[in-house]
């Protein structure tokens, strides 16, 4: 057993291994100081609820209370590996600001209440705008960070019950690109992947995928296959220099909001040179003569002029990739998060299906996850779908929800698509939305142009209520504010990209008052009064389990089948991957094998969409492109993106994230390690840039924008020329952190009262969704940026072990000390405790 | 000898005269969707993709003008451009009023008259098309051919923009 300091470390110690082989073993362990495993008093199943990789853990508990974790030794994902946010994160559970007593507005002000006064207002609330405008003025909006079970509620309160088209999730934000990227090639989603697949490929390609900040340990298993006997070569594309980057045989770094121009260039380079599986495209696609015509217009010196990068990289980057024996290719925020995201991230199925790697291992696609029950959301219907992938335009896809649910097919509205998150705030802001449920995240922070979107939360004409851990900067804004419990105060199951679905089970009381999630819905339901056609109570159930068998029901046949599944079973030594059915009772690790897509007209989820205007198709159309229900190879041609560069505005900002923090920080910022690693904002601006400008590192900068501006220090790193980067994690809440950054500039302070409004990334970014996801464009926005103050020595307060790396200068390393000690023990197996 | 030539020339003006009439349209159409992106720059995705789709447009008023000039006509390259006092105007008016239902009203008129123009432009490339095909004008046929996808995509997304906004703006008051 070695002690290690995974702050500065985040990935561990390695493990190298040879392709084909197992990945080794190794059991990372993080207790409170002075405690041994030894001393807990019982160990806990639960996985990671911090980001999305799905790893398995143990909480311990001591005395009641968490007191660290253990990652599983025999669990698929992670074979006992965590990353920082799961080793030091659990210790937010138990912040002294844990909201512990539902709250009301009263002249004004938030005020503590008891549950039911709280509820009587959220149910009155709702039975009384139903009565006076109907269910199209009531409105959800959850999350990626509940379980299955709360979403299927939620899902089957709003569509089946209150009757709104409203609902969707933050997911929006994450995973909606990988979604639709997924429907719009393979007629529905669902991931035809499998981590294994790192064990076996012998290229990774990586699409605006940094996935060694967003899923540390994912990152360590493809740095065990670096390491060990024939490596994967990796492709990496990505504006800034990531670690993948400084691992990869080719790095592209393109402009931001041209992804689609390099993938039409690669594909162009598949289609030229011949790297394209004849026999499996004929056989399992359509579509190749329209892509065909579409990627001519792109050979790869288009796309280094377009994108500003060497045309000898384009051309290695496709020859690597049409040289691949076992391509696996992953894909995130990069795309997902940029100018015309689902057309390029729909490229990256292409090169799969053109190349026929799909469904063997080793060749699979990750349309990844940006949250750690992201794919819930998705599956049970809390994002807008419809649960179990159905269809909202094939009337027989309904009948069966509602004959799942004993309602009638027209009590399920689906004379429309559902209304995405932006579109739910623009219907806030005309005041045809009068009810918003949040719960469980932040939209003062994460939605972009904030001014916008707090202005639309502070109409006294709506009534917001929030469901939280913390009084976020949300919550302020709420009529009713409910104390929910959270990951290791409640029972339930969650699942990831590589469709494996673990079950967290409850290890201690919430504080105080607070209450499962499931518990309040359930509760919301009953003092609706909602019914199903006999009579009975439309939620027939009140425990997590009761709920998972009723969604079992539910995703029966369908491709997301958790049939076979029982908390039982879940509770055995690794998590399992759906469709889990009788005939495979122990899960399916690839789907899509042999070209068994779920795409035929009267299964597939989606018809698909146009791609630039987002129209959807009708079923007649889709019935003529694709009669055997194959595999549909899309294509779309490049548009400049809405806001670029102008003199006022020169530069272009991206935003994300840091592997120290999540989200809004409203966990992460309250774990000491992780806030120490990356306690304040900070821009990141590149060499030749801040040369040309003169800034060095430390510097504060304001960076702005039409919509607002943002004060932080600089650090110059290896983004690419041109480009801006800004982390969003950090919003208002903790705003007085003293001279660590932002404030250093003299403007970080009390402002005629208000606190300024320098510190949210999303103060800058423009308002502009993929039309075909509807997923926010968080990355493409002209910005300038202009010197406040010289530092006096201080650094930016960015971490030196991520993206964030300064390229030159003496910054002190990130490190955690001995309070970031974390136990590894290599090559253990599963161990009795 | 004589009659023949009457014909052609005949033939030759009407198809001058499609092309003729397929710029006008087309310059319409990039004039209703401008209109309809500052009329409703609150509602930031029809902003957005009215002003991409009007591109679409753009180009096709640039190649229609190509090829006139082949032809003996003198169209115009330059089509309608977005700006001008009146657009800024349109879209300030379009923010102030973003916190009231009842424009959505106008909404529905916007892509429905944007439907008909698309759908009258549609049916001239149809008429195009076809001379072209009956007078095995290749160059005609791709121009056509590449376009006249681009026109339906256009009238196919009011149709589904006022589908998805319709029961909205409608039912809640």
């Amino acid at each position: 057993m070695t002690s290690i300091d995974r702050i500065a470390e985040p990935w561990g110690s390695r493990t190298p291994y040879a392709v084909g082989e197992p990945w080794p073993v190794r059991v990372d362990c993080r207790l409170e100081d002075g405690l041994a495993e030894s001393d807990v008093d019982a160990w806990v199943q639960s996985a990671s609820l911090l980001h999305s990789n799905g790893d398995a853990m143990d909480i311990a508990v001591k005395d009641g209370r968490i007191v660290g974790v253990r990652g599983r030794a025999g669990d698929r994902v992670n074979h006992g590996r965590l990353g920082p946010k799961d080793l030091f994160g659990w210790q937010a559970n138990a912040s002294a600001d844990r909201l512990t007593r539902p709250l009301v507005r009263r002249d004004g002000r938030l005020v503590e209440t008891d549950w039911d006064t709280a509820m009587a207002a959220v149910a009155g609330r709702t039975t009384e705008l139903l009565e006076e405008r109907g269910p199209s003025s009531v409105a959800f909006y959850t999350t990626g960070q509940l379980f299955l079970e709360e979403y299927y509620t939620l899902g089957l309160i709003a569509h089946g019950g209150i009757g709104t088209i409203h609902v969707d999730g933050n997911t929006r934000l994450c995973t909606a690109t990988a979604a639709e990227a997924l429907k719009q090639s393979f007629g529905c989603d669902g991931q035809p992947g499998s981590y294994t697949d790192v064990d076996h490929a012998d290229v990774i390609a990586l699409f605006g995928h940094n996935v060694a900040e967003t899923q540390t340990v994912l990152w360590s298993r493809m740095l065990d296959r670096l390491d060990g006997v024939d490596p994967p070569r990796l492709v990496c594309v990505d504006p800034r220099r990531t670690p993948v980057a400084e691992r990869a045989t080719v790095h592209l770094a393109p402009r931001p909001g041209t992804n689609l121009v390099l993938l039409n260039a690669l594909i162009h380079e598949l289609v030229e040179n011949g790297w394209v599986d004849t026999a499996y495209v004929e056989k399992h696609a359509v579509g190749l003569a329209d892509l065909e015509k579409v990627v001519a217009k792109y050979p790869p010196e288009r796309a280094a002029e377009v994108c500003d990068v060497p045309v000898e990289d384009v051309r290695e980057a496709a020859r690597v990739i049409g040289t691949a024996e076992r391509l696996m290719s992953t894909v995130l925020q990069g795309f997902y998060q940029s100018h015309q995201a689902t057309a390029a991230s729909v490229q990256v199925n292409n090169i799969h299906i053109l190349r026929g790697m799909l469904g063997r291992p080793g060749c699979g696609v990750l349309q990844m996850n940006g949250q750690p029950t992201a794919e819930n959301t998705r599956e049970a219907g809390a994002d807008g779908d419809l649960p179990g992938f159905r269809n909202w335009h094939n009337e027989s896809h309904i009948a069966e929800l509602a004959k799942v649910w004993n309602i009638e097919p027209t009590d399920i509205p689906h004379w429309t698509s559902p209304t995405h998150a932006m579109q739910i705030m623009r219907y806030v802001e005309d005041g045809s939305i009068r009810f918003l449920y949040v719960t469980g995240t932040n939209p003062a922070v994460s939605l972009p142009e904030l001014e916008r979107i707090r202005s639309i939360l502070s109409q006294d004409r709506l009534f917001l209520v929030v469901q939280d851990l913390f009084l976020t900067e949300t919550a302020e804004l709420a009529d009713v504010v409910l104390p929910a419990a959270t990951w290791g105060e409640k029972t339930g199951t969650f699942t990831n990209v590589d469709r494996t679905v673990h079950l967290s089970e409850k290890a201690v009381e919430p504080p105080g008052e607070a209450r499962p999630d499931l518990d309040i819905l359930v509760d919301y339901a009953h003092r609706l009064g909602l019914r199903d056609k006999d009579g009975a109570p439309l939620v027939k159930w009140s425990t997590p389990e009761e709920a998972f068998e009723a969604w079992k029901e539910c995703s029966r046949g369908r491709p997301c089948d958790y049939s076979g599944m029982t908390y039982e079973k879940l509770r055995g030594p690794s998590g399992i991957q759906w469709p889990c059915t009788e005939d495979a009772p122990d899960g399916t690790e690839r789907i899509y094998v042999d070209g068994a897509f779920r795409a035929a007209p009267d299964d597939c989820e989606s018809y698909g969409k146009d791609m630039v205007t987002g129209a959807p198709e009708d079923a007649d159309a889709y019935k003529a492109l694709n009669p055997e229900g194959r595999a549909i190879l899309r294509s779309a041609d490049y548009l400049p993106p809405h806001e670029l560069p102008s003199a006022e505005y020169p530069y272009q900002l991206i935003t994300g994230r840091t592997l120290y923090h999540f989200h809004t920080r409203t966990k992460t910022g309250r774990a000491p390690q992780l806030a120490a690693a990356a306690p304040e904002v900070w821009v990141e601006a590149s060499e030749r840039d801040a040369a040309r400008e003169g800034w060095s590192e430390g510097d504060v900068l304001r960076v702005a924008t039409p919509r607002g501006e943002v004060t932080a220090r600089v650090r110059v790193s290896g983004v690419r020329d041109g480009v801006l980067f800004l982390p969003f994690h950090y919003g208002y809440w903790d705003r007085d952190t003293g001279d660590t950054g932002a404030s250093a500039g003299g403007n970080g302070g009390e402002n005629g009262g208000q606190p300024a409004r320098d510190r949210a990334a999303n103060e800058l970014t423009i308002t502009e969704w993929d039309p075909a996801s509807k997923q926010p464009i968080f990355k493409t926005a002209a910005a300038s940026a202009t010197l406040v103050s010289r530092t006096d020595g201080t650094p930016a307060p960015a971490p030196t072990t991520t993206a964030s790396r300064p390229v030159g200068g003496s910054v002190q390393a990130t490190r955690g000390g001995e309070s970031a000690a974390v136990d590894e023990r290599i090559g253990t197996s599963e161990e009795e405790s | 000898m004589k009659i023949t030539q009457t014909l052609r020339s005949l033939r030759g003006n009407k198809v001058g005269a499609a092309v003729e009439e397929l710029h006008r349209a087309e310059n319409g159409l990039v004039e209703a969707l401008l209109s309809l992106a500052d009329q409703q720059k609150a509602d930031h995705e029809v902003f957005h993709v009215a002003r991409d789709l009007a591109g679409w447009s753009q180009e096709h008023v640039r190649r229609l003008a190509e090829v006139g000039r082949s032809r003996g006509l003198d169209l115009d390259a330059e089509p309608a451009e977005p700006g001008g006092l009146l657009a800024t105007a349109k879209q300030k008016g379009s923010e102030l009023m973003g916190r009231f239902h009842e424009p959505g009203l106008l909404l529905l008129a916007d892509l429905r008259h944007l439907h008909r123009e698309a759908a009258g432009v549609s049916l001239d490339w149809e008429v195009l098309l076809q001379t072209a095909k009956a007078l095995k004008d290749s160059e005609l046929q791709k121009l056509a051919e590449d376009c006249h996808p681009e026109t339906v995509r256009q009238m196919k997304w009011a149709e589904a923009k006022l589908k998805e906004s319709a029961a909205q703006i409608m039912v809640t008051g």
